[in-house]
């Protein structure tokens, strides 16, 4: 079971999130070209290890969250709102 | 004394280890000789510094792949590349079903080709796989999804696959376990496939190896590919962990993990890898003799030849490498098992394990070439990747030998994303968690 601590909520289980994908693809400019948008609709760099990613908290204040979690341990480092840029760690997840 | 051979002494570099055909008769002599005779089903080759094909991933469709490419297309000098030991991935996590009931004609087709090599895969491969034909039953609770369902059937009939329509009474006779009258999701009837069923997933991961290694090809356990070489375009060689091994062809078959081989190439796949996890109980008396999958839910369910019931549901929904699963998605299944068998309440689970996925963004899997020149691609299998073993191995082969899709899987190619032809078989749109 995942605990993710909302800002807003606080810590809750993550029966109560949904998880909307990988939070690092951002939307081409319009006149990119059909590659660009393909990439960004399809390809996923889909890492071992820290992953930026959505989650819905659709069971509670019903915001969209950023967060920073490991695809290998889980663990999660930081949770923060859908307008933050956190960068990703270096170091292997515990 | 005995007619039974004495185990072969080491093989010299040039003769290949073989543990001989089996047979009935072989059993019983030796039996009568104490066991001895038997040598290991596929010889432990020591990787040589060039391959004409290199394929990593010992699982179900890497060696099916090299089998075939052996067998079929004549290409014997082929290594297998495995991180572990041989049966350990995904080959070996599986609930072991085996369908063609797909909706797509494409995808009914290549998971048909699938069905018949199944059914033929035993005496081919002198192994026992336990390939059993109990049939695949699919249940519907509403009006809606008997419509779904019976397009679906219509569908696979029209392309000379066995389906057939179960009325609520043929269901509770064929299932006695099953709540027909549950009172949120009563069952209205069910859609079998008679020729589905179950087989052995170690045998199959077993048998394809020795069969491969008695064709000359060589399977390399404990050889974790760590870079891959490129010349320009052009895929040249893996890195190992036992060294450099060169190939003019390489083919990942590393589902749940392809997209970290094909980053190692400069390629980004659409591709998330998730985790589906499995379940089997305490062994019991047979109770079971289909598999029946839910249709209210996300839940399908057989019995081994041990006893023990087989079951699953949907994956754990977040992007993990974590060969595990958590509790929230046991709960649900085991709600669901209980919803649609009340009986199974008092049944103890034994063991629960999980498999890492390659779930592709339309769900369904990908044979290709690749952007990078020699560089073949089998992975994207998601819920689906045990069925199509041999097909699987059989087209990747084809397109390793031939240079061209196999007719049966050219519509699984990788190009198919950029170009708008996703393959929508659940009917909702690309999402990387479909199926």
């Amino acid at each position: 079971m995942l605990r993710i601590r909302c800002p807003w909520c606080g810590e809750r289980d993550e029966t109560e999130f949904r998880y909307r994908g990988d939070a690092s693809q951002s939307r081409p400019a319009a006149d990119a070209g059909l590659a660009a948008f393909s990439a960004y609709v399809y390809e996923r760099k889909n890492p071992r290890g820290w992953h930026l990613e959505w989650w819905l908290h659709v069971g509670g204040c019903r915001r969209l969250l950023k967060l920073v979690r490991h695809t290998l341990t889980h663990e999660i480092r930081v949770v923060g709102t859908a307008q933050d840029q956190p960068s990703l760690p270096q170091e292997p997840g515990r | 004394m005995t007619a039974v051979p004495n185990p072969k002494p080491m093989p010299a570099s040039t003769e290949r280890e073989s543990s001989g055909r089996y047979s009935g008769w072989r059993l019983l002599l030796e039996g009568l000789a104490g066991q001895r005779g038997w040598s290991r089903a596929w010889a432990k080759a020591l990787p040589r510094p060039r391959y004409r094909v290199v394929i990593v991933g010992g699982g179900g469709h890497g060696l099916a792949t090299a089998y075939y490419l052996a067998s079929e297309y004549g290409i014997s000098d082929v290594a297998v590349l495995e991180k572990g030991p041989i049966g350990l991935g995904n080959v070996g996590r599986n609930t072991t079903i085996i369908r063609s009931n797909y909706f797509l004609p494409d995808n009914i087709r290549f998971y048909e080709y699938s069905l018949k090599l199944w059914e033929g895969l035993e005496r081919r491969l002198n192994f026992n796989a336990m390939v059993s034909q109990r049939g695949t039953l699919n249940l519907f609770h509403t009006e809606a999804q008997r419509d779904l369902f019976t397009r679906r059937a219509n569908l696979m009939r029209l392309l000379g696959v066995d389906a057939v329509a179960l009325s609520r009474e043929a269901v509770q006779a064929l299932v006695p376990l099953v709540d027909l009258d549950n009172g949120r999701y009563p069952v209205l009837g069910g859609f079998l496939q008679p020729r589905g069923g179950t087989v052995r997933h170690d045998a199959v991961a077993w048998g394809y190896a020795r069969a491969a290694s008695d064709a000359g090809v060589d399977i390399i356990e404990h050889c974790e590919v760590t870079g891959m070489r490129r010349d320009g375009r052009r895929v040249t060689g893996v890195d190992t962990t036992r060294g450099l091994i060169e190939a003019d062809t390489i083919c990942l078959a590393v589902a749940g993990h392809s997209s970290q081989l094909a980053a190692m190439a400069g390629l980004t796949l659409p591709i998330e890898s998730h985790v589906l996890q499995a379940f089997v109980s305490e062994a019991i008396k047979p109770v079971l003799d289909v598999v029946v999958t839910y249709g209210a839910g996300h839940f399908y369910i057989s019995q081994s030849d041990k006893g023990g019931l087989v079951f699953g549901g949907a994956i754990d929904g977040y992007n993990t490498y974590g060969q595990r699963g958590t509790l929230p998605v046991a709960e649900e299944v085991a709600m669901e098992a209980v919803t649609l068998m009340p009986a199974l309440a008092r049944v103890k689970v034994l063991r629960q394990w999980g498999g890492v996925m390659d779930m592709s963004m339309d769900g369904s899997p990908i044979i290709s070439k690749t952007p990078v020149d020699g560089l073949i691609l089998n992975g994207g299998w998601c819920y689906g990747g045990f069925k199509a073993i041999p097909a699987g191995g059989m087209t990747t082969a084809h397109l390793i030998a031939c240079n061209a899709p196999h007719p049966l899987a050219a519509h699984l190619d990788l190009g198919r994303f950029a170009a708008g032809r996703t393959l929508d078989e659940r009917g909702a749109g690309p999402f990387p968690y479909a199926h």
